[in-house]
């Protein structure tokens, strides 16, 4: 019997490829999720365990790929609420490429706000 | 009564011809369409509480180097944050590992890997979540014997 490949590329352009990247950010935010749990667990061990654990992803470094897991959840966030118009909203899927638009702009925007606070205190005077 | 007739003595072995037509009923409920609806209203849902997690965390104050067992300490004093990190935990998990479940049976093909992948996913899942919970609930912010440089400031009163 053939198989056909999973997932191939059907359509292409911003349905699909918006749908792409909800999949992408999703898998990576869950596996963050699994870590962060973990370590928060930690405080449950010792102050000290928890602290030498959570110092570590205050380096510039770690401190970078905060700024990556932060990107990735404001995209998932504001494209999934994109999904509950289109599926929800009786002209959602009409707007659906119009809606990806402003879901990029408001990740500007949301972004802009962050990465300067947030890379100030990763590089900035901290320890 | 149009019920069967015990003492007719031509019973008929067909069916009667104006039975109603009946749907046969799917032995596999409306479990996709749960799964399909808590998505989304988890979704909106974790967007707040997430939000809130990230601005709390990293934009106030000096952001993720605060963050040690004196900040963890200082939050989970309150029940509004217990509760807040509690719905945060469990929403979160769900609505992750039923994403990630979509996903295996989407590209996993056979259903040796399906099954192996799935089983790791949901062992993953109730090992994260219990433990997630009993730290919110068991957490001690004044452990005896910790150096008090370390501990939040509630556990010096005056």
């Amino acid at each position: 019997m053939p198989t056909a490949p999973a997932g191939t590329l059907y359509r292409g352009r911003e349905g699909m490829w918006s749908w792409v990247a909800h999949r992408v950010t999703g898998v990576l935010i869950f596996f963050f999720l699994l870590v962060h749990i973990l370590d928060t667990a930690l405080v449950r061990v010792s102050p000290e365990a928890y602290n030498a654990v959570i110092g570590t992803y205050q380096t510039p470094i770690m401190g970078l790929g905060e700024a990556g897991l932060v990107a990735a959840i404001v995209f998932h966030a504001f494209n999934g609420i994109r999904v509950v118009l289109v599926d929800f909203w009786a002209k959602g899927p009409k707007y659906q490429k119009a809606m990806l638009w402003v879901v990029v702009g408001l990740f500007v925007v949301t972004m802009a706000g962050f990465l300067p606070r947030h890379l100030m205190n990763v590089f900035g005077g901290g320890h | 009564m149009a019920t069967t007739q015990s003492g007719s003595a031509t019973p008929s072995p067909l069916a009667a011809p104006r039975s109603p037509y009946a749907r046969r009923k799917t032995t596999r409920g409306n479990y996709e369409l749960y799964s399909w609806v808590f998505m989304r209203a988890s979704g909106v849902v974790l967007l707040v509480l997430v939000f809130g997690h990230l601005f709390v965390n990293l934009m106030v104050g000096e952001g993720v180097h605060a963050i040690d067992f004196a900040f963890v300490g200082g939050k989970w004093s309150s029940p509004f944050w217990q509760i807040w990190d509690l719905l945060m935990l469990w929403l979160a998990m769900i609505h992750g590992t039923n994403g990630v479940r979509t996903i295996i049976n989407d590209y996993a093909q056979r259903d040796m890997t399906r099954g192996v992948l799935k089983s790791l996913l949901y062992l993953a899942f109730t090992i994260v979540v219990v433990l997630g919970t009993l730290v919110i609930f068991t957490f001690n912010p004044c452990p005896p014997g910790a150096p008090a440089e370390l501990l939040p400031s509630i556990c010096f009163p005056n």
